[in-house]
């Protein structure tokens, strides 16, 4: 169901014409052109790497384009500046968002909205327009409360009032349902239609298509850098979107499922891992061969420590993990040596040393074991040709471009990275071990890559389990999730759900779960007493 | 003002970085030279001569060298591993009292030991000494942290601090005359001299060889790769199965080991004792030697070197034209500042937007 | 014990409490305005001589003693610049930048005193502030005015940041450059402002060792303050009253010790006392660790545009 097409004669609040940007030898934006009405909502749809963000960047200020130029309300729009931006009227609710942890939601709100020579802060009179506007946007908060302390949507409600605060009305949204469950991302299409109503303009940026025809009016789509086509979203196929995206027709992925699931691999039992926000409480998990068991769920409800646990980088307070009968080990490198292959969240703060080459990353999780070093009492020299050999196979095999291997591994492409980690993990350098190995954790493989990326990727976890990998994917793509899983569990609150088959869940029962509701499957069995699950709570 | 990462650093810009640091360095201090009101040119001219323009004074720079290239591989190894060690001073004087200590001639309970034995243990005992001092803040960092800067700086007071009361009490020479010295070391334990009639010692070679095992040890070892992991990206690290904490204590072990061993080779080498002023900063100009030298083993051989040079060369100079032998630290402390702005110049180019 | 309250009662004790106290003061609030903003400012032992011989030099050479505060207070404002340029401008290493400063401004300092007098083995003295009688309150009259601008600059910067614009703009820089920048305020400007401002401070803490604390320049009078001041902002929570404290509380316990090793009993070598302030910093750092509620961006370098 699409908006309704906008009423007659909309004036148009901003222009932007020709806007070019180039860094060093990459266009990231070519000549782009575009306007946007009062009381519309413009969907601005790309893939990663695509110049949607540059080209925001470049509205709100970040960046000073190198050609073009940008009209707000009919006034020039002085490049280069958030202040002459925020001024003219245009406010950016960041994807990740831009808020200071240890100061209050007054302060975060209020900085910059006075003048910085003025003596005293009126702080009483903010915080009262602050719950005015709060009301009005129905977008409820406690002003003095420390941002640190706050859950993920009512942070998002900070950084959304920030810029109304400020009396935005051009409103740019970068991707504002990456972090919300099903429901917080209905509560936040209600607040976009309240903003509208009162004659908000708002660009919307997603990669999500069935969301981006259903929130605006008009959709926009940018492919390399160039503004590939313009559409009213109302008659607009999610097919279409695709194929605009990525610049030729896209088939929809053939769900593969299992053909041969064998005996458990291994077994996560009652654990329990330490305070804090991301912490497991008594989570229970088995993991099967020739299986993928994926885990879905908004970041931060303890997919990073279930992780972690099975990476090897954190350890249980309660409860135990088994490996083929054995208690996990607790090193990362003698869990490598038992063929486990961990593809971290994030590639560039934990996947790879950036400063150090791309070779010694390669072996880098192998290096402590007696094929690539001698013992460490003749000082652990290590085998260097047999080392660069190894990274050499994996960079061929898994196609890894960049430089060579002697390039620091930071200068790598978010998707050459995840290759070359993907191949670390999953290439044996042993000519007597196994290629394929025999657990593999994934969190959030195909996060920010782009369209060929994400299909490399994924065919590598689906090979790997035909070849009888136990596969454990945690995915907040919900996409991701049902179309590669076997089996679903949902993380909610430091519990998961049981494991269904994935034909056994609906949209909706995950979207509840994620939530922390029951997770009822219809018309699956009702035993899910013993196994982590909760009685419904109030979504706040 | 802006920095944008230039996509390709030619050769040529690593060659004229380091380059462009010493012109303006000299640019600076030929300006403090003309404040002092000596003529600039003889000045530069009997600073290089007296660092390098005869034998006995190469022979000055490389004594001068042998305890600066041991501190600033201590800094090297320590700051490639993100561990700000500033307290070299007070572990090298720690270093050189656990020499004293172990092979000095206390008058009757001195180790009767074969200088075979004893040698190697007055160098272990100093490389203890030192090691430990850094442990603590070592340990507080990984476990506490607390930043080890201030510590290990508060720490070089309460070492100097230290030393002066053993020499004023336990460990003092009684035959100096009531002057605060330590008890001389024995003198078979003495480091015998390469150039005969200089004040060069073996010790030089002891600093290059190790900086060539520290070297080895960074580049072609697993213990090196958690050291350059470890202090690249911790987490990553981490992640890779590197140990951080038994990485840290190494790093300690290593970093407080080669400061102290600065002291016990001055001592053994140089001084034959150990006095209060042994050590005009050794500590703190190993840091300068260590960034000079881009934190890397046998870069620090070279900038060890090009430091000392200064020093020595500034004391010649100063005692013939009148400048103030401190023209030698402003030189130390400008070229660290234009090198690193120099080769952060390098690798991006300025915009003024 | 009794000797212990005997020191305690005697006003002269108090009164040099409050001396040794205003240069750390100005020091720590110097350094945690800096911090603030995000950045580490190394620098403050060097700054610290050469506010010390800026400020004398100047008197000496006949002017005020307020001009030279000022003159001491310029001198550490302009070498916050440099370390702005450095550290804000070209993003290097903050600790390097600091630490070369340090170097910088202490050889600086040692050379411009041994060119002025080349061969003086006593240094020359000049005319210090003078105590302010005319205030009739016992202990504070017996101090100079820069030791009351001390005890009211703390109250007055924890009003600057906490309830002025720009005092927030100031701690947002240090908590999350991107909100700041996002919200218009340069991160740029408000980091050199900030560093520009606590180096002034450091160079007027400098300024009171010459020309109130003694009456001459001498090498290694600084002595390490720079980084006990360091050492007390961590202490303080980054909060400028309980930098006051910290500052006092450590001066209580250095006057203390110089006392006692004065009354003789001497069970302990004089070293052991003097190194008492050293370990007591120390000692506070790790104490306060755990809970150290730290600017969450400081010595993170930030790159406009690259996020």
């Amino acid at each position: 169901m699409s908006a309704p097409p906008p009423a007659a004669a909309p004036d148009t609040v901003l222009r932007l014409s020709g806007i070019t940007k180039r860094f060093g030898s990459l266009v990231a934006n070519d000549g782009i052109s575009l306007t946007l009405a009062r009381g519309e909502v413009l969907a601005l749809l790309g893939e990663n790497g695509a110049g949607k963000s540059t080209l925001m960047s470049i509205l709100f200020g970040h960046y000073v384009a190198d050609a073009g130029s940008i009209e707000a309300f009919g006034r020039p729009l002085p490049p280069g500046q958030p202040r002459a931006a925020l001024a003219a009227g245009i406010g950016m609710v960041h994807q990740h968002f831009t808020l200071a942890d240890n100061l209050s939601v007054l302060d975060n709100v209020l900085l910059g909205s006075e003048p910085l020579w003025q003596p005293f802060s009126r702080r009483s009179a903010a915080r009262a327009r602050l719950l005015e506007v709060a009301q009005r946007f129905g977008l409820p908060v406690v002003p003095d409360a420390r941002v640190g302390d706050l859950s993920v949507g009512e942070r998002q409600r900070v950084e959304i009032l920030k810029a109304l605060y400020r009396g935005a009305r051009i409103l740019i949204l970068d991707e504002p349902t990456a972090v919300l469950t099903p429901q917080e991302s209905e509560a936040l299409f209600a607040t976009l239609g309240q903003m509208v109503a009162e004659g908000l303009a708002i660009i919307f940026i997603s990669h999500k298509l069935g969301e981006v025809l259903r929130v605006s009016q008009r959709v926009a789509v940018l492919r390399q850098g160039r503004l590939v086509a313009q559409a009213p979203a109302h008659g607009t196929t999610q097919a279409q979107l695709a194929q605009w995206m990525v610049g030729h027709a896209v088939e929809r992925a053939e769900r593969r499922p299992a053909r041969q699931v064998g005996a458990a691999v291994c077994t996560v039992d009652d654990v329990h891992t330490g305070g804090g926000r991301d912490a497991l409480h008594g989570v229970h998990l088995t993991l099967r061969a020739g299986e993928i068991t994926a885990i879905a769920g908004v970041s931060g409800n303890g997919q990073g420590a279930l992780a972690d646990v099975l990476c090897g980088v954190r350890m249980p307070v309660q409860g135990q993990v088994m490996l083929r009968g054995q208690p996990l080990p607790a090193h990362p490198q003698r869990l490598v040596a038992q063929g486990v292959a961990r593809i971290p969240e994030d590639r560039h703060a934990v996947g790879v040393v950036g400063d150090l080459p791309v070779w010694e990353n390669a072996v880098s999780e192998r290096l402590g074991s007696r094929w690539f070093s001698h013992p460490w009492f003749t000082a652990g020299w290590i085998k260097r040709g047999r080392a660069r050999q190894h990274a050499r196979r994996v960079a061929e095999t898994f196609d890894v471009r960049g430089g060579g291997p002697d390039v620091p591994a930071r200068s790598l492409s978010g998707g050459n990275m995840q290759k070359l980690i993907l191949g670390r993990a999953l290439m044996s350098p042993e000519p007597a071990s196994p290629d394929t190995p025999r657990l593999i954790v994934a969190h959030q493989p195909t996060w920010g890559l782009d369209v060929g990326a994400v299909r490399f990727v994924q065919q590598q976890l689906i090979d790997a389990r035909d070849a009888g990998a136990a596969v454990l994917l945690i995915s907040d793509d919900l996409d991701e999730v049902l179309q590669l899983g076997d089996r679903v569990a949902v993380m909610h609150g430091g519990h998961l759900t049981e494991a269904l088959p994935t034909q056994a869940w609906t949209r909706e029962a995950i979207g509840l779960a994620m939530a922390g509701g029951i997770p009822g499957a219809a018309g699956a069995g009702q035993g899910l007493g013993a196994a982590g699950t909760e009685p419904a709570r109030d979504m706040s | 003002m802006r920095l944008e990462k230039r996509h390709r650093t030619s050769a040529a810009a690593y060659v004229a970085a380091p380059v462009g640091a010493v012109a303006f360095t000299l640019l600076v201090s030929a300006l403090l030279v003309l404040w002092a009101g000596a003529p600039v040119g003889r000045t530069y001219a009997l600073l290089a001569q007296g660092a390098f323009g005869s034998v006995f004074a190469l022979t000055e720079t490389l004594t001068r060298a042998t305890p600066l290239i041991l501190t600033g591989l201590a800094a090297a190894v320590a700051f490639r591993a993100r561990l700000f060690n500033i307290g070299a001073e007070g572990q090298l004087y720690a270093g050189a009292i656990a020499a004293v200590a172990v092979g000095g001639m206390h008058g009757g309970t001195d180790l009767e030991w074969s200088p075979w034995v004893l040698f190697p243990l007055m160098l272990l005992a100093a490389a203890l000494a030192g090691a430990a001092l850094l442990l603590g803040p070592a340990l507080m960092k990984a476990r506490l942290g607390v930043d080890e800067v201030v510590t290990t700086l508060l720490l070089n007071f309460v070492m100097l601090l230290l030393v002066s009361a053993l020499l004023d009490g336990p460990m003092k020479d009684p035959l100096a005359l009531g002057w605060p010295q330590s008890v001389a070391l024995q003198g078979e334990l003495e480091l015998s001299r390469l150039v005969t009639g200089s004040r060069l010692h073996t010790g030089l070679l002891i600093a290059v060889g190790l900086a060539m095992l520290l070297w080895a040890l960074l580049a072609r070892t697993v213990p090196g790769f958690d050291i350059r992991a470890a202090g690249a990206n911790p987490r990553a690290a981490a992640f890779a199965g590197v140990p951080v904490t038994r990485t840290v204590v190494l790093v300690a072990l290593l970093s407080g080991g080669l400061a102290g061993l600065a002291g016990a080779i001055e001592v053994a080498g140089r001084t034959g004792y150990v006095t209060l002023d042994m050590s005009p900063g050794y500590g703190y100009s190993g840091i300068v030697i260590a960034m000079l030298a881009g934190l890397h083993p046998l870069g620090v051989v070279v900038a060890g070197i090009f430091v000392a040079g200064v020093l020595v060369g500034a004391d010649s100079m100063s005692r013939a034209v009148g400048v103030p032998t401190y023209i030698a630290d402003v030189i130390v402390a400008t070229s660290l500042i234009a090198v690193l702005v120099a080769g952060l110049l390098a690798q991006y180019r300025v915009r003024w937007k | 014990m009794t000797e212990l309250l005997d020191i305690l009662a005697q006003p002269a004790f108090w009164i040099a409490t409050l001396r040794v106290a205003t240069p750390l003061v100005f020091g720590t609030l110097g350094v945690l305005l800096c911090e603030r903003a995000g950045v580490l400012n190394l620098g403050i032992e060097g700054i610290l001589v050469a506010g010390a011989f800026t400020g004398w030099l100047t008197v000496y050479a006949g002017h005020g003693l307020w001009t030279g505060v000022a003159v001491a207070a310029l001198t550490g404002a302009g070498f916050g610049l440099l370390h702005a340029w450095l550290t804000v401008g070209l993003a290097l290493s903050q600790h390097v930048s600091g630490l070369g400063i340090t170097l910088l401004a202490t050889a600086l300092s040692y050379y411009g005193y041994r060119v002025g007098f080349p061969k003086v083995n006593t240094p020359p003295t000049i005319t210090p502030f003078a105590p302010m009688d005319w205030l009739g309150v016992p202990i504070l009259s017996a101090q100079t005015p820069l030791t009351l601008l001390a005890l009211l600059l703390a109250p007055l910067l924890a009003w600057a940041l906490y309830r002025t614009p720009l005092g927030l703009a100031v701690r947002m820089v240090g908590e999350n450059p991107q909100a700041a920048e996002g919200q218009g305020i340069s991160v740029a400007a408000t980091r050199t402002g900030a560093l520009v401002a606590g180096s002034a401070l450091m160079g007027v803490a400098g300024s009171f060792l010459t020309l109130s604390a003694f009456n001459a320049f001498f090498f290694n009078m600084v002595n390490g303050r720079g980084w006990i001041c360091v050492a007390l902002v961590v202490f303080a929570s980054w909060r400028p009253g309980k930098a006051l404290l910290g500052a006092l509380l450590f001066a209580f316990f250095d006057a203390l010790q110089l006392r006692l090793q004065q009354s003789g009993d001497a069970w302990l070598p004089y070293q052991v006392y003097l190194m008492l302030p050293y370990l007591l910093s120390i000692l506070a750092l790790v104490l306060v660790a755990r809970n150290a509620a730290y600017p969450q961006a400081l010595m993170k370098p930030y790159r406009k545009g690259e996020r």
